[in-house]
């Protein structure tokens, strides 16, 4: 499709917590503007790949490289402004006693960049929020705006890659409905890669252009997100994924 | 007056200070609807104005001897009698107000930061600083506060500067404990996760994001405290460890008042109305900022 | 439908907050029969306040009353507290979103739905036991005897969820109420847990009202739907008219919800202005 580089490789990749291990030899490529999406149900690993990305599992093996550069074992300062994370919660991702402006200027005080006031300004605007929202606590905000504060943040230092966990699973319908087409846009205009994971096929019907379908710390299957229209997996994992996601698994069969 | 008012509760501030004095201000609200918190925070109003003005309200000298007028009950010349040199009892008190605030502050200056900062540096990097720390933690925990306080004193000499010196390293083990705890609630939580993977140092996660959610509950732990410490201080000065005569501290008052207690019963009485009357006033207050602050009890919204 | 089991006529929950008293809900009323009703919202709407003004479960300082309140004759608006607890579990019961907060760690699971059981009846030991093995054997935990001995930690959050339905059904009520009961498991194992819940509703002949944000989950499993926003009814219908829905804000969410599959560029988002917004 005329990527011509990898923006995430993961080969022979495992990951342990302690003496469990969580993740077995993944090895998969996302390429660069890419959305990439990895699903799985509660403990298939597919969080813990991102954890490893980001640095914050360090106990893995194997070889991690983004934009063509190999990863650490350890969050690092200069892999920042390459790649940034939006989690899942929220409400457990803010700071309960930061204003979003605090939040906002954070990443520029930590690389030391200035004309913070107007990048916040300009964030805010580009994430949809009003600007009437900047000196506001986290509490004082709705679900949906602090996710769009969260993804302000990540965005501060302008990376390149995105790690996106479970981004709207803690949202209303209609709010995710307005995070996903933020993300989509977001993507768009600053052209954006996207490693996404989640256990809502429909999200990646939306969101994404291949996936993994990971079961119990392997992954069983790559697909393109067609595969969700046509319900043509070959794994039988991923067949009763989609199945109980409400896809039709004869869909297959009329077509 | 409104207009500030509303400028201080505005949902959508303009500036950071008007965040942070809204919220502030909010607080201030919340714990004005606690009338036990309102009277708590009276009290100790009352303290800091009697401290600071002790020359203008006490009838006499503190140290003033008269002889002729020993061990006289209370009257309406000596509000609250004289003590067995004839010093007004009422001044005494007045200017002891004093010794027990700076004895309280000093305290809360030495220990609360300095068992902050290792229970959160303890609590935050987890392994063997986490084990080193918290085992120096437990051998101070683990010896009886009066006790080692004594040691310190008996080691450094009496004296009120000692005394406060031996209370705070006696009580910072306790606030290491709490801080560890608080901070290991939520070093693993996202925010923190999210703040290191903009590339911010570990010392900027500590004291800008770790820090600040520590102090609330270590406000309220401290003003709780405060009762413990002006007894503890109380208690040193009773034994003679602490404020040396003829300096007016409350314990060491009570103690010289020990001798006449059943024949003039004011004279270790008075002082020990202002020890509970203060430390009342402080547990009232710690108890109404805990609502308010605690976030454990606040809950979500 | 002949008498209902359960009639509430504009009832209201409110609770305090510093600008004065805010309704939750918001005058609903609603007749149920021995049928299965989903109430459908998001978060704010007021759908889980209604499930526990049922109950009487609000808590001071929230506040609710109801012009009428009747669960099968009785008036549950005239109940002392006594009545109201002897009442909840024994012929309604409620089943919360995440087992894992709704069971006690420290006890294991046979004595925990032995003892639902025990509160409501009396029974010689014997027979509880019985009883407890029969409810396992209906809510398909394959080898009961060994699940009795576990602690809530030691089972999976569907397991989990299947021990708090047996334990909401063993004493046999009239009435169920689920609140988001799937919302913390795994697709896979949702199915499972719903139909399961609707197999025994209709075994029993009880009343259902699941409480749900997932429109199309509740359209599956209900017979009537009533959508609620901002503390009120704002459509109440048949499941299977659901695509035909009349009210701007339930086809604003019907169309927000991305689809299997998916062709359109970007969702359509809810105009919540119209609504007073969030």
């Amino acid at each position: 499709m005329g990527w011509n580089m990898s923006a995430i490789v993961l080969k022979d990749l495992n990951i342990s917590y302690g003496t469990t291990r969580v993740v077995h030899d993944v090895t998969l490529d996302v390429a660069e503007g890419e959305s990439f999406a990895l699903v799985g149900e509660s403990g298939s690993g597919k969080s813990t790949i991102l954890k490893a990305i980001a640095g914050l599992a360090p106990d893995w093996t194997g070889e991690i490289t983004v934009l063509g550069q190999p990863r650490g074992h350890r969050v690092d300062r200069g892999f920042a402004t390459t790649c940034q994370m939006v989690f899942q919660d929220p409400y457990g991702s803010l700071h309960p006693r930061r204003t979003v402006d605090a939040v906002l200027s954070e990443p520029l005080e930590v690389h030391g960049l200035g004309n913070r006031a107007a990048r916040v300004v300009e964030m805010l605007a580009a994430v949809g929020l009003d600007q009437r929202f900047r000196f506001r606590f986290p509490h004082q905000l709705s679900g949906g705006q602090r996710q769009r504060v969260a993804i302000a943040r990540a965005l501060m230092l302008e990376p390149k890659v995105m790690l996106l966990d479970e981004p709207t699973s803690a949202l209303d319908v209609s709010v995710q409905a307005e995070i996903l087409n933020l993300l989509k846009k977001l993507r768009r205009e600053q052209g954006l890669t996207y490693l996404m994971v989640t256990h809502n096929l429909p999200v990646v019907g939306f969101m994404c252009d291949r996936m993994a379908l990971m079961n119990k710390g392997r992954v069983v299957e790559i697909a393109p997100a067609t595969a969700l229209h046509d319900g043509s997996f070959t794994d039988p994992y991923s067949r009763a994924l989609y199945a109980a996601s409400g896809g039709n698994p004869a869909r297959e069969a009329q077509a | 007056m409104s207009t500030t008012r509303d400028w201080l509760l505005d949902d959508s501030p303009a500036s950071r200070l008007q965040a942070s004095l809204g919220r502030s201000y909010r607080m201030l609200l919340a714990l004005s609807r606690n009338p036990l918190a309102v009277l708590g925070a009276a009290i100790l109003l009352i303290l800091l104005l009697t401290a600071a003005f002790a020359p203008l309200i006490a009838p006499h000298s503190p140290f003033g001897q008269n002889l002729g007028a020993r061990l006289l009950a209370p009257s309406a010349a000596h509000w609250m009698g004289t003590d067995e040199l004839g010093r007004n009892i009422f001044s005494r008190v007045i200017y002891g107000a004093r010794i027990t605030l700076m004895i309280v502050v000093l305290v809360a200056v030495i220990s609360a930061p300095l068992g902050l900062l290792i229970g959160a540096i303890s609590g935050y990097f987890g392994g063997w600083i986490d084990k080193i720390l918290m085992g120096l933690t437990d051998v101070f925990l683990s010896m009886p506060k009066l006790i080692l306080a004594l040691a310190f004193v008996a080691a450094l000499g009496p004296g009120i500067e000692n005394a406060v010196i031996a209370i705070a390293i006696t009580s910072w083990p306790a606030y290491a404990r709490i801080a560890r705890a608080e901070t290991l609630t939520f070093r693993n939580s996202e925010f923190i996760a999210a703040t290191q993977l903009l590339g911010a140092s570990h010392l900027r996660v500590i004291t800008r994001h770790i820090l600040p959610l520590c102090t609330s509950s270590m406000i309220v732990r401290v003003t709780l405290d405060m009762a413990g410490i002006i007894l503890t201080a109380a208690g040193l000065g009773f034994l003679g460890l602490g404020a040396q005569p003829p300096l007016p501290e409350w314990g060491a008052m009570i103690s010289r008042g020990r001798t006449f207690i059943l024949d003039q019963w004011w004279v270790a009485t008075m002082p020990g109305f202002a020890i509970i009357l203060v430390s009342l006033g402080f547990c009232f207050l710690g108890d109404g900022l805990r609502d308010v602050l605690d976030p454990k009890q606040g809950g979500k919204s | 439908m002949n008498a209902p089991l359960l009639e509430i006529e504009d009832l209201r929950v409110s609770f305090p907050t510093p600008k004065g008293r805010v309704e939750v809900v918001r005058g609903l009323s609603l007749r149920l029969g021995r049928e299965r009703l989903g109430i459908v919202g998001e978060s704010g709407s007021g759908k889980s306040m209604t499930g526990r003004a049922i109950l009487r479960l609000i808590r001071p300082p929230g506040r609710q009353r109801a012009a009428r309140m009747v669960f099968d004759g009785i008036d549950l608006d005239a109940q002392s507290e006594r009545q109201m607890r002897a009442l909840r579990g024994a012929r309604i019961s409620m089943i919360m979103q995440d087992p894992k907060f709704s069971l006690n760690p420290v006890m294991t699971v046979g004595d925990q739905i032995a003892e639902a059981l025990i509160t409501h009846e009396r029974l010689a030991r014997r027979d509880v036991r019985a009883r407890v093995i029969e409810m396992l054997h209906a809510v398909r935990i394959h080898e009961p005897e060994r699940v009795l001995r576990l602690f809530p930690h030691e089972v999976s959050g569907g397991m989990g969820q299947r021990i708090m339905i047996a334990m909401m059904l063993i004493p046999r009520p009239d009435l169920l109420i689920a609140d988001e009961p799937t919302s913390a498991l795994d697709v896979s194992v949702q199915a499972q847990v719903l139909d399961l819940i609707d197999e025994l509703v209709r075994d029993h002949g009880m009343g259902l009202i699941l409480i749900s944000h997932d429109l199309n989950l509740v359209a599956r499993y209900c017979d009537r739907i009533m959508v609620m926003h901002g503390g009120e009814v704002v459509e109440s219908c048949k499941a299977q008219d659901l695509h035909h829905a009349s009210h701007p804000y339930t086809r604003g969410l019907l169309a927000a919800v991305p689809r299997m599959e998916e062709t359109r560029d970007t969702l359509p988002v809810l105009d919540r202005s119209a609504w007073g917004g969030t």
